[in-house]
């Protein structure tokens, strides 16, 4: 393995395990995407194996049919506590983009932004993988969550790259940008008023990259939207279905994305370019963020 | 490589950054047009910090409120650019900036001089442990390119970076806005022959780890997962300096109790023999496994047996700076991290608090204010290990917790002694040398439902504690238990045989060694799972405190037989005259279920 990437991941097992160390009430969001698959990876690493918390993904219904094939079969191999949360009372009343009654940025902030909010509190439904039964079953627990890892990385917008490893949330989730309480040499904020939370970036070093590098030296198994597979068309980053477009792309395993990454078409090309909430206004993400969006 | 560039607010830090992104081609595709565009729809100049400075509050008021992380790449390797922040206001960001990297870039206007930030700026670099640095010189444009300007900061900025022990690297002038030394030379500063800004960066040498060091393992975690059946135990943590191999005998502070390194883990899980982990180094986040079953807890710190031991203490000499809004005040209690290990510590004194911005002291401190630097002593609840002097910065680091938050950090300059240091010396050594049972403590514990606990029952002379403590060993005797009676006088004559003579009252002339050989006479009955009940006349606070630092982690409860005690000894539980003999023991049986001493089986 390279130096660089060596010490990517030796920082990010560190953060995991001070994370678990730290709060009792643990979990890690999965969006099945590339980045908090290899986050899931370094979990399975940090702890030789297991993967000590839970996993929440946040559904909004939208997803790619093959992105929950993807997690279920992952949850049944790995063994993993799997955990899925939503806005049922959104989708019921249609207050979603592609059911046309609100814009994107709403849609976004009813089926992420604010069904994370609940499921991590407890006061929404949770879903959990009963391994026995093989199927979805509600949750028991509805303890709020104080500790959540999230996959995000620096290089992927403007209030991410301002991001803590350990990110203090007040009591509505939100984010107070201006007044982040510091963390330095590896001590982080693992001491939080009751009420509150704190999300946990071990990913905020890495790059679009670094994330293929290491999926190609590790094999970590991905889903195969991220490959053409004869269209000439791939995923570069995945979202729900009516807001994420492919690319333009014929890479069709992972040193071809490499590739393109390092030299070829996509080297000047920001990544979420293919997002559509992140046009609708100036610091439209920035806003989620602030607000709890990963 | 990650690199920091700090200064004095508005000094043109971000512009730099901006400008060197936007020269070397490392900007994605339409990124400086949409910037252009904002700057044109919002009617403002086009500003190069825009790049960096992305939230919406930075914009609106031009300047950068929080760190910002940029991935640049040069032909001769990958960087991590932290722009941090030079208003007052966000020190805390600029210190959480610059406390991850390397080497440094620090900023200075060439038509302001240097002002306070620069110079604070300097001197949290020196305590972060930041030693490489380049000068750059910025806005030359704006003083006509003046070499004099020039090489009259870098003497005043230099003479300043000497007092506090730092030698830049290299100083160079530069306009950020023109491009002049960025990524290119400058046209119009031909005088200048030092490079650019990329030259620089290039330029810092990175210094590999050093495997010699002694070996130093701050223990994270202790996992044992028993899914999937699993009966691994294994001890987590980054290795913060040298080496291990499987084979090594380890010891744990500040306990120092040793034993073998049975293996070293990962994951995926070996195949064969051959793909098994032996050695592990400076840097790696490791599991192993130990060949005797010690009772190991995140906080402590593994070392190398036959390489230089750590100190420990409980007094430390250190230089702090603050960074909360409430000023740290002398007496005020806070927790203390260093390594993994984190205990309550107060402030014991302030021999001195320097402004770091003019370098001078204030006079008669009784605090710590906000962004002030102080030398003080800090004295902590347990002790703790660390280094000094031994070439491992990081294990002489901790911050402090105020408040949930971390409010301040500083550097261990020294371990000052305490009344008990000379019992811990010895207790060190005895963990050392001790050779480990087979069964552990734990194993006993579950086999005989309470944990080996000292119940140590103390009054005035004519108090009834011994009837006391013999009633409460009956009674624990008939409930099954393994307990053992014994008074602290009755050590006098054996174990203290040669500390007694005919003409001195040893009880007094030798009360510290008497109370240390008692205490271990205890271990060794708490070690073997026993519950032994003790008396002592008077006992002090001091006295416990000696108790304890023998007993570690075993437990003492004091009883206090008589009304409100007579010494400052804070008792666990009192006994007074009107309660009945029964009615006490009953009570002191309670306090041992509710304290997790005795449990069913
Ligand atoms: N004339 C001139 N102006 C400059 C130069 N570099 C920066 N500036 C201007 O100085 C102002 C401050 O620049 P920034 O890059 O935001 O300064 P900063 O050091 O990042 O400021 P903070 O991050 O808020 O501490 C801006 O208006 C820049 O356009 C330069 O080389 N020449
Ligand atoms: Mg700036």
């Amino acid at each position: 393995m390279s130096a660089h990437l060596k010490r990517l991941e030796n920082t990010s097992v560190h953060i995991l395990r001070e994370a678990y160390a730290s709060f009792k009430s643990l979990a890690m969001l999965w969006s099945i995407g590339k980045d908090s698959t290899v986050l899931l990876w370094l979990a399975r690493k940090a702890f030789y194996g297991h993967v000590p918390f839970p996993l929440v993904h946040i559904d909004t219904h939208f997803k790619i049919p093959e992105m929950i094939e993807y997690r279920d079969r992952l949850t049944r191999e790995w063994g993993l506590i799997m955990v899925y949360g939503e806005n049922r009372a959104a989708l019921e009343a249609g207050e979603t983009f592609p059911d046309g009654k609100v814009d994107r940025l709403t849609c976004c902030r009813n089926l992420k932004t604010r069904a994370l909010a609940h499921t991590l509190d407890g006061s929404w439904p949770r879903f959990r993988f009963n391994h026995q039964a093989g199927r979805y079953e509600k949750d028991r627990n509805t303890d709020p969550y104080t500790g959540v890892i999230v996959g995000v990385r620096a290089d992927e917008e403007g209030s991410r790259s301002k991001e803590r490893y350990f990110s203090a949330r007040n009591r509505s989730a939100g984010w107070d940008i201006a007044d982040q309480p510091p963390e330095f040499w590896s001590f982080y904020k693992t001491d939080f008023a009751p009420g509150t939370h704190v999300r946990v970036h071990p990913l905020l070093d890495w790059t679009e990259l670094n994330i293929w590098e290491y999926i190609h030296q590790e094999r970590i198994p991905t889903v195969s939207l991220y490959y053409d597979q004869g269209s000439g068309r791939r995923y570069r980053s995945l979202g729900c279905q009516p807001c994420t477009s492919p690319i333009e792309s014929t890479a069709r395993d992972v040193p071809e994305i490499i590739e393109e990454l390092r030299s070829g078409k996509l080297a000047s090309v920001a990544e979420r370019s293919g997002r559509a909430q992140d046009k609708d206004d100036g610091g439209g993400l920035e806003s989620l963020r602030r607000e709890g969006y990963m | 490589m990650n690199i920091v560039i700090v200064g004095h607010v508005d000094h043109g830090k971000s512009t730099i950054i901006g400008r060197l992104l936007a020269d070397t081609g490392s900007l994605p595709e339409g990124k400086l047009e949409q910037v252009r565009d904002l700057c044109e729809r919002t009617s403002k100049p086009f500003e190069y910090a825009f790049l960096l400075d992305a939230l919406k509050d930075e914009q609106a008021q031009g300047i950068t409120i929080d760190a910002a992380r940029v991935f640049f790449k040069s032909p001769r390797r990958h960087y991590i650019i932290i722009d941090a922040p030079g208003h007052i206001e966000f020190l805390k960001n600029m210190i959480t900036g610059a406390a991850r990297a390397e080497a440094a870039l620090l900023v200075i206007d060439a038509r302001e001089g240097v002002r306070e930030n620069s110079r604070r700026h300097g001197y949290m670099l020196a305590m972060l442990g930041i030693r490489r640095v380049a000068v750059l010189v910025n806005k030359m444009d704006l003083v006509g390119h003046s070499r004099e300007v020039f090489e009259n900061i870098r003497k005043e900025y230099e003479a300043f970076l000497a007092g506090i022990g730092l030698e830049a690297d290299s100083f160079l002038p530069v306009s950020g806005m023109g491009g002049d030394n960025i990524a290119s030379p400058s046209g119009t500063m031909t005088w200048h022959t030092g490079g650019t800004v990329l030259d620089v960066l290039d330029g810092f040498s990175s210094s590999p780890p050093d495997d010699k060091l002694p070996f130093r393992l701050p223990v994270q975690d202790v996992y044992k997962f028993t899914r999937f059946g699993d009966d691994r135990r294994i001890i987590a943590g980054t290795i913060a300096s040298g080496q291990v191999r499987v084979g090594d005998r380890i010891g744990f502070y500040p306990s120092g109790k040793s034993t073998t390194v049975s293996g070293i883990e990962s994951f995926p899980a070996p195949t064969s023999d051959e793909d098994r982990v032996r050695v592990a180094s400076v840097g790696e986040p490791v599991g192993i496994t130990l060949s005797e079953q010690l009772y190991v807890t995140r906080g402590d710190l593994a070392v190398l047996q036959g390489q230089r031991s750590p100190t420990v203490a409980t007094r430390l000499k250190a230089s702090v700076f603050w960074l909360s809004r409430s000023p740290l005040k002398v007496g005020q209690e806070v927790l203390l991290r260093i390594g993994t290990a984190r205990v309550r510590a107060h402030l014991e004194s302030i021999s001195r608090v320097i402004d770091a911005a003019s370098l001078e002291g204030v006079s008669n401190p009784v605090e710590i204010a906000r962004h002030d630097v102080a030398e003080c002593v800090l004295h902590c609840a347990s002790p703790i290990a660390f280094d000094v002097d031994a070439g491992i910065p990081e294990m002489g680091r901790f911050v402090l917790i105020d408040n949930f938050e971390i409010s301040g950090g500083g550097i261990i300059r020294e371990g000052l002694p305490d009344e008990q240091s000379w019992v811990r010396s010895k207790v060190l050594q005895r963990n050392i040398k001790w050779e480990m049972s087979t069964i552990s403590l734990q194993a006993r514990a579950e086999r005989y439902c309470q944990a080996g606990t000292l119940v140590l029952v103390t009054g005035q002379a004519d108090s009834r504690k011994k009837d006391l403590a013999k009633a409460l060993e009956s009674h624990l005797f008939g409930l099954g238990r393994l307990t053992y009676y014994l008074g602290l006088g009755s050590v006098l004559y054996g174990v203290d045989a040669d500390l007694k003579t005919p003409e001195s009252d040893s009880r007094t002339e030798h009360r510290q060694e008497h109370l240390r050989r008692f205490a271990e006479v205890a271990h060794l009955f708490l070690d073997a799972g026993l519950i032994l009940v003790s008396t002592a006349t008077d006992l002090t606070q001091e006295d416990a405190n000696l108790i304890n630092a023998v007993l570690e982690d075993h437990r003492m409860l004091v009883i206090w037989s008589g009304d409100s005690p007579s010494t400052d000894v804070k008792p666990d539980l009192v006994a007074d005259r009107e309660t009945g003999l029964e009615t006490a023991v009953e009570r002191i049986r309670a306090l041992l279920q509710d304290q997790g001493v005795l449990y069913r089986a």
